[in-house]
């Protein structure tokens, strides 16, 4: 009665192998790397850049310990953080030369050192969590009032401009909260209007009002609008976070929404903090300015401008004059997106301009034809053109740049022009640092907790319960197998929290086990024979077992479902190792007992302590 | 070994009135220090920031204040954490001033003070953060007890169900009554903590209530009282081996988790300790003082009886 049949005894020596498997790779450690990877759009790393960078690295006599290439980078691995320091400034200097558009993103990186086959198979270290890693974590919120804000203006603007092009009489527009007012003197006006601005915003919803001579139109804009204006806004915020972000060459950067209009951003490893919340602070701007058309093109980047002129470079490296004057800046974009020029069928981007931008670029655009404009991206440090188009026509709100290599160059352009400004303010809501050497100290705190923790209890456990305390103790260390063997394979994040829940769920995993074993005595003690006993005990012992894991199952998921950062960390440890804890307390140590007792015709004794003494029959009244 | 070789059942029930007398005097004093002194809620809850600063040598906390008060930081608390040689500063939250400048200016100072300083830490959070966490938390403790007690009454009937979430709350209670007393800090992951334990300890009384509907089956014609006394004694061995052996791991948590780790573990220790008292002492006196019966049990046994006519009952 205590023999598994072959499957059974499978499946558990499969699990076994494959929690072994996705443990693995936590135990190799990580080396200090340094990632290269080309800045522009179709390169690829090649051996040419490998043999660059192995020169390079060698000539400043800098050793690396292994290099290996990927789909888009190149990362050198180094024996500490120093050499990866040192590597990273001589390969900047090398592969990026000074005052020029770096060519090439060289940051840190963390590299796993278990061999790449385990890596193809997806048996990836677990990720390290701030406060284990050392880094900096943000919380901040999109200030959603001010992109609806800005909507309204710009749509009270476009109002304004699109009825006077229309020459639709009005007598006043303004803007009363969240309502833009139309205010005419003419019924006939006034559904003109109607029928224009229906057509111009599909966004809003319209009202006609008043009698006689006081006659309005109120517009506001529809709740499923808001919405779409809220997602734009914390979408283009993320991605004007992610341009920046890339700046600061952190290692794994994270950045989420979190929530409807929260963003989490998280840079391991990045000690600056005070550059790193500059930069993720600042406000960049887009600015349209024309092309200086009367001196030559520079030849060089250091080639002085003109009086007036500024040199800025395009983004595929070519150095132009533009205009120091401004002509709109960003403000007045309302949307840009990727799409197809209607008569060549070629890449183009398709951009809107509020009122007030659409009537400035109306009149220099005729005063300027068949010269060229640019689109500059300013931020503090320094300035790119993102675009440098020949003006073909008179443009209004609406118009097109076409002429673009690829749909890939389009959508990078329009999220450029999406993205370069913020869409809305962001604040700070929250805001964690944590040193390295405090993560490094963490991480031994919590595994020497742990680890002090289940010696105790294997010890006490083989004491009182002898071979099946044994056999509970392995049991439990399969347990931790497959706890960090499934957080790897999920890839979860481990932090200081999911460590003490990992601790925790084994100083509760033994309840299973105690219940077992208590049971088995009892059998034993009423005068079962011992194979009995075993066979009532797992059996009895279960349905309490699940029992009692389902109320911390209960809490468990409560912490998942309202806890943040951290504490999620920790449910979800304290849910998975519950799963984890039911199979190998009673599967694996099933077929441990099994193994050793079910092959016996007849057991004679169970090594599990002194059972040899009986209670008093409980009274009957 | 074998720490229970208890021959005779313990007459726990007889004792009822004093260890929920017990119990409710523990309760009141915990009410009592909560609503008086209140609990010392984090930075998480409140709002503010936090700074770790590591010296080389033993900090001069007295000077600290001081570079702080020369900020306008009078109600800054700087104290040492685990040794001389690292402070913890809190700053209370300032209007107007960003949280980006606030942490880098006193770094500034701190640095010119003593060039050793190094920022180990630091946290800030927001205001409504800090709100949300509080409702969050709420939310969370009255998730957990409405998914305990369901649970309970499906596999119970409402009398245990009733009695073990009662039972359990009261050491929620007790333990922020700790906190509050101790002035310990409470943080999300003490919440976590506190969530943890009540999910853990309703176990206890889940056996032991499994027990008892055992009991009322086999032990035909006892009174309650002798049925639940039989099966807390003979349940016991248990309760105090895996309390034993959770605590075990609480308690190198305690010792060797740091001071990240260290209210943490004291929650679950607190939360162990009374978890097993009041799951097994306070449950069951309540669950016979709420008129608990054999009915409370019985379903299960009838659905036998008419699966089996045969069998003689």
């Amino acid at each position: 009665m205590n023999r598994f049949p072959l499957w059974k005894n499978a499946v558990i020596a499969i699990a076994l192998l494959l929690g072994l498997l996705y443990t693995l790779p936590n135990f190799f450690g990580q080396s200090p790397a340094v990632q290269v990877s080309p800045l522009a759009a179709n390169a690829k790393p090649d051996d040419a850049l490998r043999a660059q960078v192995a020169a390079a690295l060698l000539n400043s006599n800098v050793p690396a310990t292994g290099t290996s290439m990927e789909a888009t980078s190149i990362r050198v691995k180094f024996a500490d953080t120093d050499t990866q320091l040192k590597a990273r400034d001589v390969l900047d200097r090398v592969l990026n030369s000074e005052g020029q558009q770096p060519a090439f993103v060289v940051a840190l990186n963390l590299v796993s050192n278990a061999p790449s086959w385990m890596e193809s198979i997806g048996a990836l270290p677990m990720y390290l969590g701030l406060d284990l890693s050392g880094g900096v974590h943000f919380l901040l919120q999109v200030d959603m009032k001010a992109a609806i804000n800005k909507r309204i203006d710009a749509a009270t603007n476009e109002v304004r401009s699109q009825l006077r092009d229309a020459r639709v009489f009005y007598s006043g527009i303004n803007r009363d909260g969240n309502r833009i007012i139309a205010r005419f003197q003419e019924p006939a006006q006034r559904d003109a209007a109607n029928k224009l601005l229906e057509k111009m915003f599909p966004d809003f919803s319209f009202r006609s009002e008043g009698e006689g001579q006081d006659l309005s139109i109120s517009f506001t804009l529809r709740p499923e609008a808001f919405k779409g204006i809220q997602e734009s806004a914390l979408k283009q915020n993320i991605l004007a976070l992610r341009n920046r972000v890339n700046e600061l060459g952190a290692k794994e950067p994270i950045i989420q929404q979190q929530g409807e209009d929260r963003i989490i951003v998280q840079l391991p490893g990045v000690q600056d903090t005070a550059k790193a919340k500059e930069i993720i602070g600042r406000t960049a701007s887009l600015e349209i300015r024309l092309v200086d058309e009367e001196h030559p093109g520079p030849s060089s980047m250091t080639e002085p401008a003109p009086f007036g002129d500024e040199l800025v470079v395009e983004r595929r490296g070519v150095p132009v004059f533009v205009k120091k004057q401004v002509v709109l800046t960003g403000e007045v974009i309302t949307d840009a997106s990727a799409g197809f020029d209607s008569q060549s069928s070629r890449p183009s981007v398709n951009i809107s301009m509020d009122g007030k931008g659409a009537r400035i670029i109306k009149q220099v655009s005729r005063e300027n034809l068949k010269k060229r404009m640019a689109i500059l991206l300013i931020e503090k440090t320094r300035t790119e053109a993102i675009s440098v188009a020949t003006i073909q026509d008179e443009l209004g709100a609406r118009f097109q740049i076409t002429g673009l290599s690829s749909p890939k160059e389009a959508n990078d352009l329009a999220l450029l022009l999406r993205a370069g400004a913020l869409a809305a303010p962001m604040e700070f809501l929250e805001e964690r640092t944590v040193g390295p050497s405090l993560g490094a100290e963490n991480i031994a705190r919590g595994f020497h907790s742990t680890w002090i923790g289940f010696a105790a209890i294997s010890v006490f456990m083989i004491a009182y319960y002898m071979l099946f305390g044994l056999i509970s103790v392995v049991a439990l260390a399969t347990n931790v197998l497959f706890l960090v063997g499934l957080l790897s394979l999920l890839q979860a994040t481990l932090t200081l929290p999911g460590m003490a829940g990992i601790a925790l769920t084994v100083g509760m995993a033994i309840d299973a086990n105690v219940l077992i074993n208590e049971r088995i005595r009892e059998e034993l003690r009423n005068g079962n024979s011992p194979a009995a006993s075993i066979f009532a005990g797992y059996d009895r012992a279960f349905a309490t077992i699940f029992d009692s894991n389902v109320t911390t199952g209960i809490a468990g998921i409560a912490l998942f479902a309202f806890g943040s950062g951290p504490v999620k960390g920790f449910a979800v440890v304290l849910v998975l190792g519950i799963l984890t804890s039911m199979f190998s307390s009673v599967l694996v140590s099933r077929a441990l007992v099994n193994l050793i007792y079910g092959r016996a015709r007849k057991i004679e004794k169970l090594s599990i302590g002194n059972t040899q003494w009986r209670e008093e029959a409980p009274p009957q009244s | 070994m074998e720490f229970f070789r208890i021959r005779k059942d313990i007459p726990f029930m007889s004792w009822g009135r004093y260890t929920t007398a017990i119990s409710l005097l523990t309760f009141l004093l915990a009410v009592f220090f909560l609503l008086t002194k209140g609990l010392n809620l984090s930075v998480d809850f409140t709002g503010g920031t936090v700074m770790e600063v590591h010296y080389d040598q033993p900090a001069d906390v007295q000077s600290i204040r001081g570079a702080l008060s020369t900020l306008g930081f009078n109600d800054a608390s700087v104290q040492n954490f685990g040794t001389s040689r690292d402070v913890l500063i809190r700053l209370p939250i300032k209007q107007g001033v960003s949280s980006a400048q606030l942490s880098d200016q006193v770094m500034q100072k701190l640095l010119q003070a003593d060039p050793t300083a190094k920022m180990q830490r630091e946290e800030f959070v927001g205001p409504q953060v800090g709100d949300e966490l509080v409702r969050d938390g709420s939310a969370a403790l009255l998730f957990v007890s409405i998914g305990i007690m369901l649970y309970l009454a499906i596999r119970f009937k409402w009398r245990p169900a009733v009695a073990t979430i009662v039972a359990n709350l009261h050491d929620v209670i007790i333990i922020l009554g700790f906190f509050a007393f101790f002035q310990w800090e409470f943080s999300l992951s003490v919440l976590a903590a506190v969530l943890a334990i009540l999910g853990y300890s309703v176990n206890e009384s889940v056996v032991v209530f499994d027990r008892v509907r055992e009991n009322f089956r086999k032990m035909r014609g006892a009174s309650v009282a002798v049925v639940i006394d039989n099966a807390i004694t003979r349940t016991m061995s248990r309760t105090i081996i895996t309390h034993g052996c959770t605590q075990l791991m609480v308690t190198s948590m305690l010792f060797f988790g740091g001071e990240a780790l260290h209210y943490f573990a004291l929650a679950l220790t607190i939360g162990i300790i009374f978890g097993i008292y009041s799951s097994v002492l306070v449950a069951s006196p309540i669950a016979m003082w709420l008129g608990m019966t054999r009915d409370d049990f019985v379903h299960v046994e009838k659905k036998q009886e008419v699966i089996r006519p045969g069998e003689e009952v």
